[in-house]
């Protein structure tokens, strides 16, 4: 077996450097890796590009490195829950890049799969197409989107074991396994750092060929952005 | 005239045996609550789930359980969890048979604007765009005018659009329209509203047919 165990959360993003590209899963604060994005706020690293779906609240996920100004570029396709956000986009200070969500994921999937790009309708004839080249498959109109670039991934599993296989829980999993294997180094955070073979094969979400470090993740907040219940 | 949970009772008339059904944040959610119990039915949330069900019961919320619209949620007995790229194989796919999303703007050809007012700030398109470029049956829940009383039934979107030629059938607190190469075809209008009401809330072309009956909501 190939171990990817590292000790700890500084182990696990070694070589991270300004002016960097991150991928960070997650969904609004669901399946996000809060300790990379905690040690990424106790490095300082500056001028990094993150690709994420959002952007975090005020004072929690993504939030924390806008409140730090140490975002440069934020690839998404929902931000701005989040004021701190909304004040350095309007200034002008952040650079924002919003995509459609399900190109946003494919563009995640061909950098993990090998392929430089592919053609999708989302976006044909809005904004989103334009500079974009376009080209009609049976009648319908497709634009060609790019495979991300990036030098790190920092996704966020439940279980894992020592050789970066993973699984994930509920809807948590989001846009983590698509960035799996998607930058240079893919770094997976997981709640509960399992002995080898005690994983089911047959039931692992991620194979650990795509992940390159695994450490044990500590202190989950797990904060819920809307909490909606019904009486019993 | 209808209220918010009226367009979307009229809505989840629309919702047959066996579909899969994405349903978009606002009126949209609340389509859920009104599809007849006869029929088997499964939502599905671009987050990463099908066979969606109610809000959990207070103290049973699970972080790692929430809808697109961030909201804790349940699954039920059949559901599945699945990442974004498959969710969005399942949209880009055809494989979701309805979507249901609200708007801004809509135009008689079709074109949907529902993510960008120029000026404002802007939270972006979401799921939207890929939603709407590939579903085949999309039904737009929206009210008729915005609060400036203004049409949000136009001969062409003013706003950045979300996509073009895409909306099939839009439901509002005044009518059910279809979108025809000719216009927005009157199907029903809502109980108490007249024609005449309906053709002083639409400024694109509406292309009235014989009688118009009342919705039945």
């Amino acid at each position: 077996m190939i171990r990817k165990t590292v000790t700890n959360v500084t182990d696990a993003l070694a070589g991270v450097q300004d002016g960097m590209t991150f991928m960070l899963g997650g969904f609004g604060l669901c399946g996000i890796p809060e300790n990379a994005i905690s040690e990424l706020v106790r490095l300082g690293v500056k001028d990094i590009t993150c690709i994420s779906n959002n952007a975090g609240v005020d004072d929690f996920g993504l939030g924390l490195l806008l409140h730090q100004h140490q975002i440069k570029k934020m690839v998404s396709s929902y931000v701005g829950e989040n004021d701190e956000f909304e004040r350095q986009m309007l200034s002008g200070e952040l650079e924002v890049e919003l995509t459609p969500q399900g190109t946003l994921a494919e563009k995640c999937r061909a950098a993990q799969a090998g392929f430089p790009a592919f053609f999708t309708p989302a976006g044909y004839g809005t904004e989103v197409a334009e500079g974009k080249e376009v080209r009609e498959f049976d009648g319908k109109m497709y634009i060609l989107e790019e495979a991300f670039k990036a030098d790190f991934a920092f996704v966020k599993a439940w279980k894992g074991d020592a050789a970066g296989n993973l699984i994930f829980k509920g809807t948590a999993r989001n846009f983590n396994p698509c960035m799996c294997g998607a930058a240079t180094i893919t770094v997976a955070e997981v709640e509960e750092l399992v002995p080898e073979g005690e994983l089911d094969p047959n039931q692992i979400h991620i194979p650990g060929i795509f992940v390159q470090r695994i450490f044990q993740g500590k202190d989950y907040e797990k904060r819920i952005e809307q909490r909606t219940v019904r009486q019993k | 005239m209808l209220d918010k949970n009226g367009i979307a009772k009229r809505i989840a008339q629309e919702v047959e045996d066996g579909y899969y059904v994405n349903l978009g944040i606002g009126i949209p959610t609340l389509v859920a609550n009104y599809v007849r119990d006869d029929i088997s039915v499964e939502f599905q949330s671009e987050n990463g789930i099908l066979g969606m069900g109610p809000f959990p019961i207070e103290g049973e919320e699970d972080a790692d359980l929430i809808n697109a619209g961030k909201q804790t949620i349940t699954a039920l007995p059949g559901a599945s969890y699945f990442d974004s790229a498959t969710s969005f194989a399942m949209i880009r796919g055809k494989h979701v048979d309805l979507t249901i999303l609200g708007a801004m703007e809509v135009s008689e050809n079709g074109d949907i604007a529902n993510w960008k007012i120029p000026g404002k700030m802007v939270k972006g398109m979401g799921g939207a765009m890929d939603l709407v470029a590939s579903a085949e049956n999309i039904i737009v829940a929206m009210m008729h005018t915005n609060r400036a009383g203004e049409s949000k039934l136009l001969k062409r979107c003013s706003l950045p659009l979300t996509g073009v030629g895409c909306v099939k059938k839009i439901v509002t607190n005044l009518a059910v329209l279809e979108v025809t190469e000719d216009g927005f075809l009157l199907l029903e209008r809502a109980p108490g509203v007249t024609v005449e009401d309906i053709k002083a809330a639409t400024e694109g072309n509406l292309i009235v047919k014989e009688d118009i009956l009342e919705m039945n909501v």
